[in-house]
């Protein structure tokens, strides 16, 4: 009897420690996103205030309002960065997508020469920094003459997400047990109709994750995307962030409005895309 | 319906062959099982004969068409995989119903032969479950409906009970022999329980290192084993195998043990011979519990100690020790025997089997 009602008094405890434990950590994670959405709010006194000011004193949607005023009344062409961005990282994901899957389902199923040395390869070029990049690929986009374009970016994106999507679709294809597409061609499909019936829903979660994943990198990419376009009519949103840098001055407050344009839509594409990252749908499949 | 005729068919990887020219004659509608340890082949026969594994060498017919090189979905074939290999995603309806959507049937005919096939094996009332939802039973049920939906020349069956319970299995193996009299198709099974192979088949194919041992039906390989191999292979528990030299019209044992020759073998050996001596458990028994054995001709009587008694309620094994190893013998209407007793054994010699040490051969005419 005591024995038991001090074990689940423990066990009480043991929860609430881990409740406090995780909200900790969630403020720790929360609180930056949260500090830029207050930011965004309030004026540049109260953002440059030491020691910070915890609660906005008043609150105003003038840089909102503000940015999409138009140049030369504080805005900036933000409707242009915001296509640029869409045009780079839907078309680089997609791009990159399709090659991870190509490359994935080949790492998964086949058997080739090489095939260690090349996944090791892929992998290795992800020890590169991006940055690193930058001025080498300058160089060559202007002997190119695809600086400051679109596709010389989506370019760019692509080579940066191909092994990490190969990665991880391989992954999951190799958790497609081979005997479904056999089945599958026994059934009277083509290898191809095999692949698109049973072996892509199967990896379709893996395949949705994979492209969450590039299309975050490519709206989020600030470092390339800085050296490599110039205009409003290449320049993506994270590089349309330093228009608010002046010689002296910077605009935090209009930065961080800028950031929370930027947030919106890659929270909503997650949130959108969550649901279908559910594991386990294999299960059932073969018998474990 | 349709024969299948496997010529001199081959399968190597790289220098390593799996597959060694084998020759195989199926009749229509027969039921054949592939039998052996792990690795000797069977499956790879099996994948061959489906189209999923190319053949390096040799010639495979379905209906009399050669289909060396067509894709699996032009032979006309069905396949029950050991992992029942379900579309998870999709319910049992849509499993079943999924070869005939592929080949674009009309939906009423696809709707008529679907409830056709889950009448067949009971799965009415699963067909919105999806695979997860089912318990092993039954998706080995929806693995035969997905099979059967289709109407093939063959159906192809590899180790499909060995994922199933031993109650299950049985339950199972008689809904496959039922299922084989409805349909009537070839059956090509494979499996490595030659329980399975002997009750299940008209005929057995038994392989071991990518060669065919012997084909025959049940009582065949039972009663006449071609090989020391398929003698040691087929029956449970197994025929009781023992090296000799032959001495004079009688067969000397390692450890000095004699016993008379089987008189059916007198004209094949002659002295200096090496031999195996084989006898399978019900040949052996204690004197007045045995199988009478129809005339019981050739009976030889020896007294030997008994090592441990495995009661199965209507009879017992009883081992006995002879050359050194434990003998397996079966008793009916078992008496109580302790272990260390020594008892007088009827060996029934006309039951015996003999094969070449060297070949593996048996040595009957």
């Amino acid at each position: 009897m005591d024995e038991n009602s001090s074990a689940r008094l423990k066990r009480r405890l043991t929860g609430i420690v881990y409740r406090i434990g995780l909200f900790l950590a969630m403020l720790t994670i929360c609180l930056p996103g949260l500090w830029i959405v207050i930011s965004s709010l309030r004026p540049t006194v109260e953002i440059m205030a030491k020691p910070p000011v915890w609660i906005p004193q008043e609150i105003s949607f003038d840089a909102y309002v503000a940015m999409f005023s138009g140049i030369g009344k504080g805005g900036i062409p933000v409707i242009e960065y915001f296509r640029n961005s869409l045009i780079i990282s839907v078309t680089s994901t997609v791009i990159a997508v399709a090659i991870g899957m190509a490359g994935g389902y080949a790492f998964a199923r086949y058997r080739f020469r090489g095939k260690s040395s090349v996944f090791l390869g892929l992998m290795l070029t992800r020890t590169v920094p991006g940055i690193a990049l930058s001025l080498p690929l300058f160089f060559l986009y202007v002997r190119l003459g695809i600086i400051d374009t679109h596709f010389g970016l989506i370019l760019a994106y692509v080579a940066l997400n191909v092994p990490f999507t190969i990665w991880l679709i391989d992954g999951f294809f190799r958790q497609v047990p081979k005997d479904l597409a056999e089945a599958a061609q026994i059934d009277g499909c083509t290898r191809w109709q095999a692949f698109w019936q049973v072996e892509f829903p199967l990896a379709g979660p893996g395949i949705a994750s994979a492209a969450i994943f590039a299309f975050l990198t490519c709206w989020n990419e600030f470092a390339l995307a800085s050296q490599l376009t110039r205009s409003v009519s290449a320049k993506t949103l994270p590089v349309g962030l330093l228009d608010y840098t002046a010689e002296f001055t910077i605009d935090w407050r209009g930065m961080c409005a800028l950031a929370v344009v930027m947030i919106i839509p890659a929270l909503t594409l997650t949130y959108i895309v969550q649901k279908h990252l559910v594991g386990g749908l294999t299960s059932g499949a073969v018998k474990g | 319906m349709a024969t299948v005729t496997l010529t001199k068919l081959t399968k190597r990887y790289g220098n390593i062959g799996i597959v060694h020219g084998i020759n195989l004659d199926i009749a229509d509608r027969e039921f054949i099982a592939l039998v052996g340890p792990s690795g000797c082949g069977k499956s790879t026969t099996l994948r061959m004969i489906a189209g999923l594994e190319e053949i390096s060498a040799g010639s495979i017919e379905i209906g009399g068409r050669v289909v060396n090189d067509l894709p699996p979905r032009s032979r006309n074939i069905s396949m029950v995989f050991q992992s029942y290999a379900l579309y998870p995603h999709m319910t049992v309806r849509e499993n079943l119903g999924f070869s005939l959507k592929i080949a674009g049937a009309a939906k009423e005919d696809m709707e008529r032969r679907v409830a056709e096939a889950s009448a067949i094996l009971g799965l009415d009332t699963l067909l919105d479950r999806r695979p997860s939802q089912l318990s092993g039973g039954q998706r080995q049920r929806v693995a035969m409906g997905r099979a059967i939906v289709r109407d093939p020349d063959v159906f192809l069956f590899d180790e499909p009970l060995s994922n199933l319970d031993a109650k299950l299995r049985t339950q199972m193996r008689t809904e496959i022999k039922k299922l084989h009299a409805k349909v009537q198709s070839t059956v090509i099974y494979v499996t490595h329980d030659q329980v399975e192979a002997m009750t299940l088949a008209d005929r057995i194919v038994i392989m071991r290192d990518g060669h065919i041992e012997q084909v025959g039906t049940p009582d065949e390989v039972f009663r006449r084993p071609a090989t020391r191999f398929v003698a040691g292979f087929i029956g449970s528990p197994p025929m009781n195998l023992h090296e000799a030299t032959i001495d004079d019209g009688q067969m000397v044992f390692a450890s000095g043990e004699r016993l008379p020759l089987p008189g059916q073998f007198k004209a094949n050996v002659a002295t200096a011979d090496k031999v195996v001596f084989g006898l399978r458990p019900d040949d052996i028994y204690p004197t007045g519990h045995g199988i009478s054995s129809g005339g019981a001709a050739d009976v030889h009587q020896i007294e030997l100690p008994i090592t441990v008694t495995e009661p199965l309620g209507n009879e017992t094994l009883v081992f006995v020790e002879f050359n050194g190893t434990d003998w397996v013998t079966r008793m009916l209407n078992p008496r109580p025997l302790r272990p260390g007793e020594r008892v007088a054994m009827s060996l029934d010699m006309s039951q015996a089997h003999l094969f070449a040490t060297e070949t593996g051969k048996t040595l009957r005419s």
